[in-house]
């Protein structure tokens, strides 16, 4: 049970921050197809930075103390890195749909194009391989959290609660946490949030009472790109090892469907994305997943092909979809270059 | 004399053309820059390499490898052309099944899904049905059918579900892609088409040539020869012209064409736009899988069946495809070689240089952003013409009429340019949003003379 619970918030978590990513750029009225892309731009500049720093040797001396709090303010760094870099990657999309007035469609595709075939490119230059990791260690031995830290010997039990949500975790899974709370009351209890969601549903009436529309699509991508690019680098962290490799496995396009199934509200959001976190973890270790604890692997041994599990997480999606498409209400404006000559 | 070329300048056609190779020099650019920075930035690449790069990536495709002396040759290189117009099938064929959904409206980014759906049949049919008692043309022909019918009903799923349950048909498509990853891979894993024999080629599927099935080479290997060329680059034009006959000439592709512009006014006007949209997608769909059997019948290429982690990259290589084609089918052939000519050029960048393939993937990528807003590429070509016309109203006191759409088509002889680039609409998307040219044009022309400046 622990095993599974941990599993599914590793998935669950990135999912989570990166719909929320696409709330606010579509909330804004911009629909952001680039979360994918953005997703691997920041994976990509977070290992890039950890590899750097660790070049640099300016956490070795904290890493021979075992200096823990050192190396979580380490990955916080690396968590806003990727942060900055994937906002900074997403202006090219306001830029073209607020700016140029763009198909918001085919430039999120333009950039989910792009950001695999430049992170590979460096990737390669860099490492001379096709996979950028670490320049020391693994994500394991510098960023987890282990018992040990608060005193617990190797044989000492914590308890359900302690082994479950503080034993063999990442912080950046409670940062994210922590941002997604934040930023859900920024969107809805604000003024801020009011303006911004208000140019997703009718920017006419928003732009008549003096709200800048341009300024506030903005706003929204850029933020969405924040989310996305720091998303991406806590899914190389927590399922790849902290590796960067041009690839998230579609975990940009599943967190759209999170977004879309969670009917574009923060609370939902958290909901769908911990029932689609537990396909993903199902697909991913279903053969060592052991539900209530009996020694029987359940899944391993129902007799079905390991491709069906791994399939499952977008058949879900497909299915779930067709069954709440019809109640969902998207953002009125989304998708529509705002004009202020046309009404 | 003067009249013509202003005549073939205010064509809309003449516009697209000329955004496209607007948005392909940008994008060769970006990429020579691109490595500039790293040449420079890199002290063991250096000005020296960065320049090799730069050249390769412009004139990649005459590339004859180095001299003696180590500096770089250009000339007709035979193996280049062929491998170019072999890689050149499959591409023009997704670019076409990206191209037909355009210009209904939809976004087809499935073609990666329907692609592999087609390669899987294609293959199950090619290898499966034993050539000893069946003539090796018979069963190419099956095979490629199979693998058509196999694209198609793939297409289908992404179509029933926006036309019936109103999925957007991007995620759908997306889904789909990802599904039909892990279910081809599920059919190979543990079949017998599998490659025992070679014990090198643990991943891959046979050859279809050790079926005797593979696509004649129509004297096209005299031509280019030891490259890979096949007649599938002759299918792939005949397709071609057979969509375009399609859809500028036929009632369907006019109902097809009518859905995209504006569903509901077609539906209002008595055409079925949940059939068109599951047909066109189905088109769509087939046109992949015709892509894929087209390109694993050559006989000498390998399908590497644990595929469930990645998509081929030919699928999403459409898109670009028919966005710089502007949705024109005939368009879509010269498209098509181009972005295979960008594919040898990578192969050339990585044999040559210290540089890797992925510089013409950004180089796609840059052409495709770029045909996001080509519609504002096309509004600047056209200011200077607009402001002149503006003048003249002004000097005249009558309105300048609308004589750059109503000039005819065919009075030149401009092959690039067919009528249906009139209509295409590169920037047009799913959301029926951005505004096309038919909407805007007339809409710039009756504008004031003072605002006409305001264009450029």
């Amino acid at each position: 049970m622990t095993f599974l619970i941990q599993q599914t918030l590793l998935y669950a978590i990135p999912l989570m921050i990166v719909a929320l990513a696409g709330v606010f750029a579509e909330r804004s009225g911009i629909i952001n197809l680039a979360l994918e892309g953005i997703m691997i731009f920041g994976a990509f500049i977070g290992v890039l930075f950890v590899n750097l720093v660790q070049q640099a040797g300016v956490f070795d001396a904290a890493k021979e103390a075992n200096n823990w709090v050192a190396l979580q303010g380490f990955e916080l760094m690396a968590m806003v890195a990727a942060a900055i870099m994937g906002a900074v990657f997403s202006l090219l999309l306001s830029f073209a749909s607020v700016n140029l007035k763009a198909d918001q469609t085919i430039g999120g595709t333009a950039l989910n194009l792009l950001a695999p075939a430049l992170v590979l490119f460096f990737i390669r230059i860099i490492a001379n391989q096709n996979t950028l990791q670490m320049a020391s260690g693994d994500a394991a031995s510098w960023f987890m959290i282990k018992k040990s830290f608060f005193g617990y010997g190797r044989n000492d039990e914590m308890g359900f609660f302690g082994s479950t949500f503080i034993d063999k975790t990442y912080i950046a899974t409670y940062i994210c946490i922590l941002v997604f709370v934040i930023l859900s009351i920024l969107l809805y209890k604000t003024r801020f949030g009011l303006r911004l969601r208000s140019c997703g549903e009718n920017p006419q009436a928003a732009d008549s009472l003096g709200i800048n529309v341009y300024k506030m699509r903005y706003a929204g991508t850029t933020i969405s790109g924040a989310l996305a690019g720091m998303g991406g680098f806590v899914y190389a962290l927590t399922t790849a090892n902290c590796a960067s490799t041009g690839d998230v496995a579609g975990f940009g396009f599943l967190a759209l469907a999170v977004m879309i199934f969670g009917n574009w509200k923060p609370l939902n959001i958290a909901g769908a994305a911990l029932l689609f976190g537990l396909f993903k973890c199902v697909a991913a270790s279903y053969s060592s997943i052991d539900i209530n604890g009996d020694g029987i692997f359940l899944l391993a041994e129902a007799g079905i092909s390991p491709h069906f599990y791994r399939m499952l997480p977008y058949l879900i999606t497909l299915v779930v979809l067709a069954f709440t498409s019809k109640k969902s209400r998207a953002p009125k404006a989304e998708g529509i270059p705002y004009d202020k000559g046309r009404r | 004399m003067n009249q013509r070329l202003s005549q073939l300048w205010g064509r809309d056609g003449t516009k697209s053309v000329l955004a496209s190779l607007i948005s392909i020099l940008i994008g060769m650019a970006v990429g020579g820059v691109i490595i500039l920075i790293v040449g420079l930035a890199n002290s063991t690449l250096g000005l020296n390499s960065a320049w090799e790069g730069i050249r390769l990536a412009f004139l990649g495709l005459f590339s004859t490898g180095r001299d003696a002396s180590g500096a770089l040759t250009f000339g007709f290189n035979p193996v280049n052309i062929g491998d170019m117009l072999f890689r050149a099938t499959p591409l023009i064929l997704t670019g076409l099944s990206v191209a037909v959904a355009f210009k209904t409206g939809l976004f087809n980014i499935g073609a990666p899904g329907q692609y592999l759906m087609g390669t899987a049949v294609t293959l199950m049919l090619a290898l499966g049905i034993p050539s000893e008692t069946v003539p090796p043309a018979l069963i190419w022909l099956i095979a490629f059918l199979g693998g058509t019918l196999a694209g198609a009903l793939w297409g289908c799923i992404p179509g029933l579900v926006k036309a019936f349950l109103n999925i957007n048909e991007v995620l759908a498509c997306i889904m789909t892609n990802w599904i039909a990853a892990n279910l081809v891979t599920w059919v190979f894993d543990g079949s017998d088409f599998r490659n025992l024999v070679e014990n090198t080629k643990s991943g891959y599927i046979y050859k279809t040539s050790f079926n005797n099935v593979e696509t004649a080479k129509l004297g096209l290997d005299q031509i280019f020869p030891n490259s890979q060329v096949n007649g599938g680059i002759v299918v792939a034009i005949v397709i071609a012209i057979l969509v375009w006959i399609l859809m500028s000439k036929t009632t369907l592709g006019y109902q097809l064409k009518a859905c995209g512009a504006n569903r509901h006014a077609a539906r209002y006007a008595g055409i079925a736009d949940k059939r068109n949209i599951v047909l066109s997608m189905a088109i769509a769909g087939g046109l992949s899988g015709a892509g894929a059997a087209l390109y694993y019948l050559s006989g000498n290429t390998e399908f590497f069946w644990s595929t469930y982690q990645t998509l081929p990259a030919i699928g999403f290589n459409g898109i670009p495809v028919a966005l710089l084609a502007a949705s024109n089918p005939i368009a879509v052939v010269f498209t098509g070689c181009f972005m295979s000519m960008l594919d040898i050029v990578g192969q050339q960048i990585t044999n040559l240089t210290a540089y890797n393939e992925y510089i013409t993937d950004v180089i796609i990528a840059t052409i495709v952003y770029l045909s996001a807003f080509s519609l504002v590429i096309k509004m600047l070509l056209s200011g200077r013409k607009k402001r002149r016309a503006a003048a003249e109203e002004e000097e005249n006191g009558e309105l300048p009429g609308d004589g750059e759409e109503t000039v005819s088509f065919g009075q030149d002889g401009e092959p690039a340019v067919l009528p249906g680039a009139s209509e295409a609409e590169p920037a047009q998307g799913p959301e029926e949003s951005a505004p096309s040219p038919e909407e805007s044009s007339p809409g710039d022309e009756g504008e004031q003379p003072g605002k006409g400046g305001e264009k450029a």
